[in-house]
Parts: structure tokens; C-alpha cells; sequence
């Protein structure tokens, strides 16, 4: 996969940076692409096995360092809007399957739908609109320069970031909460426990969770990559220094091996993420796990 | 009445209305678009008016920075925007198509390695994979938007083709196609594609939200169509700095889009009844 995505322009990145012929030459010969493809991408490939993304075109540090200080904004980010998505999503999408026939079931599947269909950076606006210019309660951007060194700062600079990928991921998360929710009351076993003296809540709890919270994972899995990977717009909003903003610097400066670095670790991320979300699954349901064991899964 | 018959007329109605709000703000923006190839209250490039002024009775919601009015700004939006809809979806739909059925007729290992390929350029989000194309072709114009968005949206068109297809190969009536000397293109055009269709299509309504919503990102974050071309999402980029004194121009733009993307759902969701009345409003 990294084959095919990786090493996709790099003459291109190289004619664009506007210089004379002997200028490009230099260039060319600094970072190899003056050799033939798949002796650049030999190199690639050998370097990416050391962890060595090569150095920034544009300040001359190694890629990797960079990254390393970007992830320290985007992980936190992310994370802590994947921890809110879910304090929305689970209990409203329950609560919304449960109670699909009183007002508030159908009003909170309607905001949902009206979730999907928002850009993430308009509701980033909206809430530095509301909470940082009318309020005045959180900052409408930036972040410490320090960095973590100040954790109180740091978290008060991602207020607002975190809220808006919790709301709008939150949203999208909702609506398979729900269906995932509406499955298990339609289920057999659901019935079996009522009848067998559960009540209700106690019958959700200790049967409706676990299953239904097998393709859940599965989706949460692809939710967090994409948060990972789409903070890049909010970092854009709130002018954070994350990952996402540095591969768009990168784009804009032409500074091929950055480009290269932040999508070599992205992909690496994605990978990692789905890896997890399998695991967790064979641990949540047994049935994966002999699937596995008995060599069709 | 019975109970069932009762809350099955109940879901028509709902469903009914579901399409006839989606087709009327889908057809607002479609009106307004081809209303901005012949007319618009301003011209779009000039100013016309004092810089950030409020609304008025002359610019319904103002002008921006430059002192252009923002209403003509967002009606060019709408033409924006549904160009790259139609644009980034035709794009889909004809590599989406043409690669999902290829995969449906493959060999087993050529299939496999289609779809791992598939999955994978699917894990990563759409907004990304555009980025990457826009970054390898040397401007932003909206061409490149279209085609970066285009390209994305095949490989979510692919999989589903390849899935839908395989299941209609799969049935009886293809043996029998075959057997009475129908060639395999004419299968795919006689048998393939007709069945697939309406699936399809819906998934394309759904996409073309998605491709609108991901212009608006790309223009957000300064690698859509460069101007004069207006877009929401740069329209709603330029706003965000003087969000503190002209609010409504943060405002309006997210709202045109969010109300064309909406549509475009409501319209899905009322063609999948069309298509298949069985099925019940599960999500």
C-alpha cells in the first residue's frame, strides 16, 4: 500500500518550486530524484524500514522530529474528541432506539441527520462565533507555544477544537448506535431475558451491550482514523500546529519529504487503528475468536 | 384500519415527504445556479458597495471585505457547488462503475488484490486523498477539485459495484443468458448495470453531498477553485477573520450548503423507497 501511495509526485513537487535550470539540477541531485525511479524508491523503501523520513526541504531538520512535536497536538485532539463523540453518541443513540416513539427519540435521530450533513469547519466557526467572540469564553485559536509544558493552557486552547470534532463525529456515531441499538431490541435473546425475569435495563446491559457493540467497534475504528486524519481542517479553524496543518504547509511549501513523512505516518496509523478495532472485536465476541482459530475467518 | 396498514400509509407519507422537501431545496440551488449564468443582483467581481456593510435593503446580506455583495457571492456558490457535485460523481460513476464490474468478472486473485486496494484507499478519508491529488498537480483550479474528488469517490463506487454485481453474476438467470449465447458485455449491459441501477443511484445522491461538503473543505482550506470563483467554503474561510464584525457572512454560506446537502440526503432516502418499498426507515 505504501508502494502505491507514497512515492506518487515527486518530479512534480520539484518543477514547481520555480527556480533555474542549474538551481533544479542542484535540487534534484540533493534529494536523489535525479536517479532513476526505482532506484529512488529503493532508497525510500530502506530508509522508511530505519525510520528515517529524511530532512524538511524547507528548514532542514529531520521529518520525523517534526512530526513527533505535531502528534503531540493532533493525538490529545483527536483523542478527546473520540472520548466526547462517544459520551454523546452511546447514550443519546440509545436512549433515541429506546425511545424512538416519544418526541425527544425523534428529534435527536433528526439532529443526527442534520450532524452529516454540516461541514466540520462550519460548526468550528459557529462555536468560535458563540463561545469565543460572543461569550468570550474560550480562545478562538491558537495554542501555547510552549506546548504541554502548561497542561491548564493547553487544554483551555482545545476546548473548543475537541468540542467541535466530539459534536460532529458524535453525530455520525449516533446513527449507528442507534441502528445498532434498534437490531438488538428486535433480538431474540433480548426477549429470552425479559422472559426469563431480567428487567429490561438489566436485560440491555448484560446482553444488549456486548453484542451490539461488535460492529460499533468495527465503525469507531474508522471513525478515529478519520479524526485522526481529518484534523486537519479543525486544526485549520483554530490554527493548531497538528499534523494535519503541517502536511497542508507542507503542500503549499512543495516540501516533498514532510508530504511524504506525514502520510507514511498516517497510513501507518490507519493500519494500527484497524489492527486494534480487530482485536478488540475477538475480545467482545468469542464467536470471531474460533472463527480465527478455525482458519477461515 | 389495522394497526399495520395504519403505520405503513404513515412511513409512505413521511417517505413522501422526505423526497418533496429534498427535490424542493435541491431544485432552489439548481434554479439559483442557472439563474447566475444569466443574471446576478451585483457584479460578483467588483465591489459595489462599502466594505463589510450590514444587511440592507440593496445587499440582502451585505458585502464582504472587498465590498462585494455577498448574496451574488453565494448564488455563484451554488453554481460552484453543483458543478462539482455533477462533475466529481460523473467522474466516480464512470471509473467507480467500469472497475467494480471488471473486479466482479475477475479471477480470484486479481479480485482479492482489487478489493484490498479498494479497502484501503477507502480507510483513508476523501478529504485526504483529494488533498494528495490536488498537491501532486502543480495549481489548485476547480478542475482539479472535481477530478481529486472524483477519483475519490470511484473507489466507494468500486467496491459497491463489485458487491452488487458479483451478487447479481451469482443468480440463475445469467447461466441461462449465457447458455443462449449472450456475450459477456451484453450481459453486463442487459442483466449487470440494469440491476445495480437503483442502488447505485442512491449511493450517488449520498455521494454528491459528500463531494459538496468535501469542495467547501478543500476551498476552506485555501486548495479549491482559486478566484474569481466563488465557493462556500472559501467564502466561509474569508468571513472567519471578521466574524466579529460582519457575522452573517460566517453564517449564510454554511447555511446554503447545509441545506443543498440535506436535500441531497432527502432525495436518497426517497429514491431508496422507490426503489425498494421493503425496506424501512432503519437508519
Amino acid at each position: 500500500m505504501l508502494l502505491r501511495l507514497l512515492p506518487g509526485d515527486p518530479a512534480n513537487a520539484l518543477l514547481s518550486v520555480g527556480a533555474d535550470a542549474a538551481q533544479i539540477e542542484k535540487a534534484r541531485e540533493q534529494v536523489g530524484s535525479n536517479l532513476p525511479l526505482w532506484q529512488q524508491f529503493l532508497r525510500f523503501a530502506g530508509s522508511l524500514a530505519r525510520f528515517d523520513l529524511g530532512t524538511s526541504f524547507v528548514s532542514g531538520k529531520p521529518v520525523i522530529e517534526e512530526i513527533a512535536a505535531r502528534l503531540t497536538v493532533t493525538v490529545p485532539l483527536a483523542l478527546m474528541g473520540f472520548v466526547l463523540a462517544i459520551l454523546i453518541a452511546v447514550p443519546l443513540g440509545i436512549l433515541s432506539a429506546v425511545k424512538a416513539d416519544r418526541w425527544y427519540g425523534g428529534l435527536i435521530s433528526t439532529v443526527s441527520q442534520l450532524g452529516i450533513a454540516i461541514p466540520v469547519f462550519w460548526v468550528g466557526i459557529l462555536l468560535v462565533t458563540v463561545f469565543a467572540v460572543t461569550f468570550r469564553l474560550f480562545p478562538s485559536g491558537g495554542f501555547p507555544r510552549r506546548g504541554w509544558q502548561n497542561e491548564g493552557q493547553v487544554l483551555y486552547a482545545l476546548a473548543l477544537p475537541v468540542m467541535t470534532i466530539g459534536l460532529v463525529m458524535g453525530a455520525s456515531l449516533l446513527r449507528y448506535v442507534r441502528s445498532a441499538t434498534q437490531d438488538v431490541l428486535g433480538s431474540d435473546y433480548l426477549r429470552t431475558a425479559r422472559a426469563l425475569g431480567a428487567s429490561f435495563p438489566e436485560a440491555l446491559i448484560r446482553h444488549g451491550i456486548r453484542n451490539g457493540a461488535v460492529p460499533i467497534v468495527s465503525i469507531l475504528g474508522i471513525e478515529l482514523a478519520t479524526t485522526l486524519l481529518g484534523a486537519v481542517v479543525v486544526e485549520r479553524v483554530f490554527a493548531l500546529p497538528g499534523l494535519g496543518s503541517m502536511l497542508l504547509l507542507a503542500i503549499e511549501q512543495r516540501d516533498y519529504p514532510n508530504v511524504q513523512g506525514v502520510l507514511f505516518i498516517s497510513t501507518l496509523l490507519v493500519l494500527l487503528i484497524g489492527f486494534a478495532a480487530d482485536l478488540t472485536q475477538r475480545l467482545i465476541d468469542p464467536r470471531l475468536r474460533e472463527r480465527a482459530v478455525g482458519g477461515n475467518a | 384500519m389495522s394497526p399495520v396498514e395504519t403505520s405503513v400509509s404513515a412511513r409512505k407519507r413521511r417517505h413522501s415527504l422526505a423526497l418533496t422537501v429534498g427535490l424542493v431545496l435541491v431544485g432552489i440551488n439548481l434554479s439559483v445556479a442557472v439563474l447566475t449564468l444569466f443574471w446576478t443582483p451585483y457584479d460578483p467581481l467588483n465591489a459595489s458597495g462599502g466594505r463589510l456593510e450590514a444587511p440592507s435593503l440593496l445587499h440582502w446580506l451585505g458585502t464582504d471585505r472587498l465590498g462585494r455583495d455577498l448574496l451574488t457571492q453565494l448564488m455563484i456558490g451554488a453554481r460552484t457547488a453543483l458543478l462539482v457535485g455533477i462533475g466529481a460523481i460523473a467522474i466516480g460513476a464512470m471509473i467507480g462503475v467500469s472497475l467494480g464490474v471488471v473486479a466482479a468478472f475477475a479471477t480470484r486473485l486479481a479480485d482479492d488484490v482489487m478489493a484490498a486496494t479498494l479497502d484501503i484507499l477507502i480507510a483513508f478519508p476523501t478529504l485526504l486523498l483529494a488533498m494528495l491529488v490536488v498537491a501532486a498537480s502543480d495549481s489548485a483550479s476547480l478542475w482539479t477539485a472535481i477530478l481529486a474528488l472524483g477519483l475519490a469517490i470511484s473507489a466507494i463506487v468500486a467496491r459497491l459495484t463489485r458487491i452488487l454485481a458479483k451478487r447479481v453474476l451469482r443468480q440463475d438467470y445469467i447461466v441461462a443468458s449465457r447458455t443462449s449465447g449472450t456475450s459477456w458485455v451484453g450481459v453486463v449491459f442487459r442483466h449487470v448495470l440494469p440491476n445495480i441501477w437503483p442502488t447505485l443511484s442512491i449511493n450517488f445522491a449520498l455521494q454528491f453531498g459528500l463531494a459538496v461538503i468535501a469542495e467547501a473543505s478543500l476551498s476552506y482550506l485555501g486548495l479549491g477553485a482559486p478566484p474569481p470563483n466563488a465557493s462556500w467554503g472559501r467564502l466561509l474561510q474569508e468571513a472567519q477573520g471578521t466574524v466579529y464584525t460582519a457575522p452573517i457572512g460566517a453564517i449564510a454560506p454554511g447555511l446554503a450548503l447545509v441545506a443543498l446537502v440535506i436535500g441531497m440526503n432527502l432525495l436518497a432516502d426517497g429514491l431508496r423507497d422507490i426503489a425498494d418499498p421493503t425496506r424501512g426507515r432503519s437508519r
